[in-house]
Order: C-alpha cells, then structure tokens, then sequence
C-alpha cells in the first residue's frame, strides 16, 4: 500500500489544440505532484484526460445508456482518482456544455469525498466568478472535496506576473497544486463512501432485502 | 432449446415512407407475427407491457389469450409483466386464466418498468422500484401456492383469507422470469426462488450481460436450487438477416438510424460491435448467436426482437421465414450438441408443455 502511486486525474474540456485549458490543467498537475513528491514518498502518477477525444463518445452515451470503451476507461479513472482536477472553459457564462455532459455520466454518488481543484478559462477576467457560482456548486452536489482555491486564467494572465494587490497565475496554481497534494496526503479521500452498490460489489442477500421490507 | 420473438409494441413511423400505422393495424400487425412464430416453428412469443404512447400493449393477458386460441405450441410469455405497478392479485388470476386456456403454454417474465410518469398513474413511487418487485413477488409467488393466503406487506392492502382463483393448471405455478438490465438485486431475487434470469442484451455489451449472468448463476448455486451451470438462463437479441449481408445493411440502416432507443446515436457499425445486434446474412446471426455460449455459458432460451423501429408488417413476417427456416434449426442443433448433460434444455414451463413436446 505504502509504494502504491498516488493517482492525479486532470480532466480538460478545452476544444483547440493546443488549448489554454489543457495547458492549465497541465500546470495543476505539475504543481500538485510537485508538492506531493516534496512532501511524501509514495510516487505520483498524472494522467490527463480530454474531453475532445471522448466528444462522440459522451454523445453517444447520452443517447444509448452505455460507454464505449474510451470513455468507460476514462470515468473508472476519474472515480479512482486520489485526486481530482476539473478544468473547462467558459461557455455563454457558465462552464462548457461537453464539461457538464462528461459529469453527467459519473454516478452521483462516485465522487463522494474525492478531493477536488477546479479550474476555468476565458478570454477576460470577467467571468472568473463561474467558479465559485457554476463550478464549485456542481461539485458541493456531488459531495466531493473542493479545494478553497479554485484557479481562473484569463487570456491575459498567461502574459502578466500580478501586482501588488493580486496574486499572477503561477503562484495562484502553486497555491492551488499545493492545497489538493495536502488533502491527498492528509488521507481526505473516502471516495465511493455511500456508493450505491453495483454489480462489482458484494451482493446483498436476499432474505436481508425480504427483512428490510419486513416479510417473513 | 427454446428460441422465440418478444415484442415491444411500439408504433414507431417507418423512416423510409413516412406512415404511421394506426394502433389497430399495429395490433393485428402483432397478432399476425406470432401467428407467423407458430408457423415457422419458434418456441416462444412474448410481449411487453406498457401504458404510455406510443406502445399498444396494456393488456398483455388479452392478446395472449386470443393467440392462445389460435395456435397449438406457441409458449405465450411476457417481455416484461409491470411487477411493481401492477396488483400481484390480479396478475395471479390473469395468467392463472391464461395457463387454463392456453393449456399450460404461459410463463411469464417480471420486470419493473422504466417509464417514470407510470408509477403515480398507478398510485406508485418509482424510488420503491426494487422493494414494489420484492415484496410483489414474494405475494404473487405465495398466491400460486398457497391455496389460502393472509397477507400483509407495505404496498397494498392486506389479505385476509384470501383464494385467488382460478388455481393454476394442476397445481402448478406458472414458471416465471425475472428480466433485469443492470440490477444485481433482481438477479439475486431470481436465484433465491430458483426461477429464470433474463436478460434482455439488447442495449449493453455482452461483457455487461456476462456480469450479470454469472452473478445470477453463483446465487442461484448458493440457494441450492442446483449447480450454478443448471440455472435457468434467457437471452434477447436483435437481428436483422438478408441472403446477402450488404443487402441487409443497406436494407436495416434507416430503421436504425431513427430508432426509438438508440438511433441518432452511434452508427449501426459501432452499435454492431458494441452490442449483440446483428445486421447480416442468416449465417452470420447463427455464428453471433453461438457466441452468447461462450459469454454466459449453456443457456435455455433465446428470444430476438424483431418487430420495431417502423419495420413494415410484410418485413417482418419475411424475417421470421428466414430465422425459422434457416437460423433456429442450425441453432438448436449446434446448441444440443454443445450442452452437457446434466444442464436443462428449457425452462420448466409446464408438465403439459413438457409431455406435449415428447410426443413431438
């Protein structure tokens, strides 16, 4: 157990390529693990997901009920994730549509506990706020852990260094990395704690499903 | 082996033409497919259970009594009976009635209904699914054997010496089914009474219905009813056959591409592969349907889906020609000759069914 990687699961809703989605979600990471690596000695194993590649798939997923292989490979990933960093652009004042719909398919329960850093994108600093009014209500729903600070890079952050009264974008993504590696190392995590079970999970026995409804 | 067609009764336009039947035509349209089941040599015709538009079957019993009347061998079935919207009492008497007049041809499959909006038209909570099938059931099952029965549960009012009537058929219960996509509680429900576990392997990956499967069987082990492999197993499918598979291609691909539950979603190429669906040359369905054995091991009853989407009536009957004439037979076949002994060929329907097929 001790020796076991640490798991980081970056998701990205970024369309371009290359994408400043992507590209924070990568310097989450890098800071995440870099803090992790300083402060413990289980290795640390990245793995950043985009949501571009899995389009079709969330699409089609919608309509049938079911995952194409990709994308059940990427949702078991992110529900057995140590930690967990969201990334999306913003979309028509909120986060992007393909974002919500991959969060959709997670079960409602799967996240529960699971340390969180949320992160977004946009072209003017003026939407920032979609963190704390778009993003981090969906996550509070979902029971996970978010971390206090959630990082907002607008266009023209990735080309200034802060001034006396704020903060630039690298030490805010220090500051961010570094909160979730101490909730991954302070043992946070009780992901799947009131998990509905499913069919990987030991059975209930019948006459305790006839007991809970009182039968003989 | 027992091969067969269920039913969902939707009234679906047909993509190429743009008609929609009406609901009468829908329904002779299904009384003319199971007439067809019968004559080409199926097992089985079994049909859903629905009360939204645009499905026809409500009243399962009704039509099933009329094919009744009008066929010899046909097992009438269901694909599923509402366990928990429906009253256990009343599904006692219908089918009890049913294996009367059918002469023991009827078993029935349970199943809960996915259709939110039906459970409070019947005075239900779709969140009290798992527990309406559980404590439904466990009346329903005690009614067919016990010929006086005092009851009390959760869900309905209680019994007080109670007879339903009429009895079943010499005193044996209608064999039942219990039909689940993705609940392990349903599969443990029927391996706890040692009734048939179906699973409708339409929508999922085989993988998904393995799961399931295996899950059933372990339970079913572990209830004592037999060893799991001897477990009584139902699989779905969907097919659509041409003599040649372009043709067949070509022929299904509108149907669905606008189907109901799954078109304008993936192609029918990635649907193929992903799921059991099965769009070819009669050969080619034989050769997909012996690969359900290798996923969930020997199993007693395979029924295909073959009547919706807008398919015409006249395409459907020439579906049913090629699956009895030319798939069912290689099937039973290479089924019979694949299944240890020891591992039942059918499902116990009915002794009447069982003599019946001796003779045969």
């Amino acid at each position: 157990m001790q020796n076991e990687a640490l798991k980081i699961v970056a998701v990205s809703a970024g369309l371009s390529q290359p994408s400043s989605t992507r590209l924070l979600a990568d310097r989450l990471a890098a800071a995440a693990r870099e803090r992790l690596a300083a402060e413990q000695d289980r290795p640390v194993e990245v793995r950043v997901i985009d949501l571009r590649d899995l389009a079709v798939d969330i699409a089609n997923h919608l309509v049938t009920g079911f995952p194409p292989r990709a994308l059940s490979e990427a949702i078991d990933a992110v529900t057995a994730a140590d930690g967990l960093i969201a990334v999306s652009p913003v979309f028509t004042a909120s986060y992007s549509g393909l974002f919500k719909s991959f969060f959709d398919l997670i079960d409602n329960t799967a996240l529960t506990g699971k340390p969180v850093l949320i992160a977004a994108t946009g072209g003017t600093g003026r939407h920032s706020l979609v963190l704390e009014h778009a993003m981090r209500p969906l996550f509070a729903y979902l029971r996970a852990t978010v971390v206090p600070t959630s990082v907002y890079a607008a266009s023209e952050d990735w080309g200034s260094s802060g001034d006396e009264y704020t903060e630039g974008l690298p030490s805010r993504i220090r500051r961010a990395g570094g909160e979730l590696a101490g909730m991954i190392a302070g043992g946070r995590a009780v992901s799947g704690a009131s998990r509905a079970p499913g069919l990987d999970d030991e059975v209930v026995p019948f006459e305790q499903q006839l007991a809970d409804l009182r039968l003989d | 082996m027992e091969f067969g067609i269920f039913t969902v009764g939707d009234v679906t336009t047909d993509p190429t033409t743009g008609r929609t039947p009406t609901e009468h035509e829908r329904i002779k349209a299904t009384l003319a497919i199971a007439l067809k089941a019968e004559e080409v040599g199926l097992d089985v015709f079994a049909t859903g259970e629905h009360h939204n538009p645009p499905f026809v079957p409500s009243s399962p019993t009704t039509t099933l009594g009329y094919i009744a009347a009008r066929t010899e061998n046909l097992i009438l079935s269901t694909s599923t009976t509402l366990i928990t919207t429906n009253d256990p009492v009343k599904i006692a008497e219908d089918y009890a009635t049913l294996q009367h007049l059918a002469d023991g041809r009827v078993d029935l499959m349970m199943g809960r209904g996915n259709t939110g909006p039906v459970y409070p038209w019947f005075g239900k909570d779709i969140r009290q699914g798992i527990p309406l099938a559980i404590e439904n059931y466990a009346l329903l099952h005690k009614l067919w054997r016990e010929d006086v029965v005092d009851w009390e549960g959760k869900f309905r009012t209680p019994l007080q010496s109670f007879t339903a009537t009429p009895r079943p058929l010499d005193g044996v219960p209608p064999f039942v089914w219990h039909g689940s996509i993705r609940s392990p509680e349903i599969a443990e429900q029927a391996a706890y009474y040692g009734d048939g576990f179906f699973h409708n392997n339409i929508f999922w990956p085989i993988e998904h219905t393995k799961k399931m499967v295996d899950l059933y069987r372990q339970r079913y082990a572990h209830y004592g009813h037999g060893t799991a492999e001897q477990a009584i197993v139902g699989l779905g499918g969907q097919v659509f056959m041409r003599k040649n598979s372009q043709d067949a291609v070509r022929e299904f691909r509108p149907y669905f591409d606008n189907a109901p539950v799954y078109g304008h979603g993936p192609s029918l190429e990635d649907f193929s592969q992903q799921t059991p669906l099965t769009v070819g040359s009669p050969q080619e369905v034989i050769e997909r349907t012996l690969s359900f054995r290798d996923a969930v091991g020997d199993y007693q009853r395979q029924l295909f889906l073959m009547d919706h989407a807008g398919l015409p009536l006249k395409t459907v009957l020439e579906q049913l020609d090629i699956l009895g004439e030319e798939v069912v037979p290689v099937l039973r076949k290479e089924f019979a000759n694949m299944r240890p002994a020891g591992v039942p060929e059918s499902a116990p329907v009915h002794p009447a069914v069982a003599a019946r097929t001796k003779e045969i």
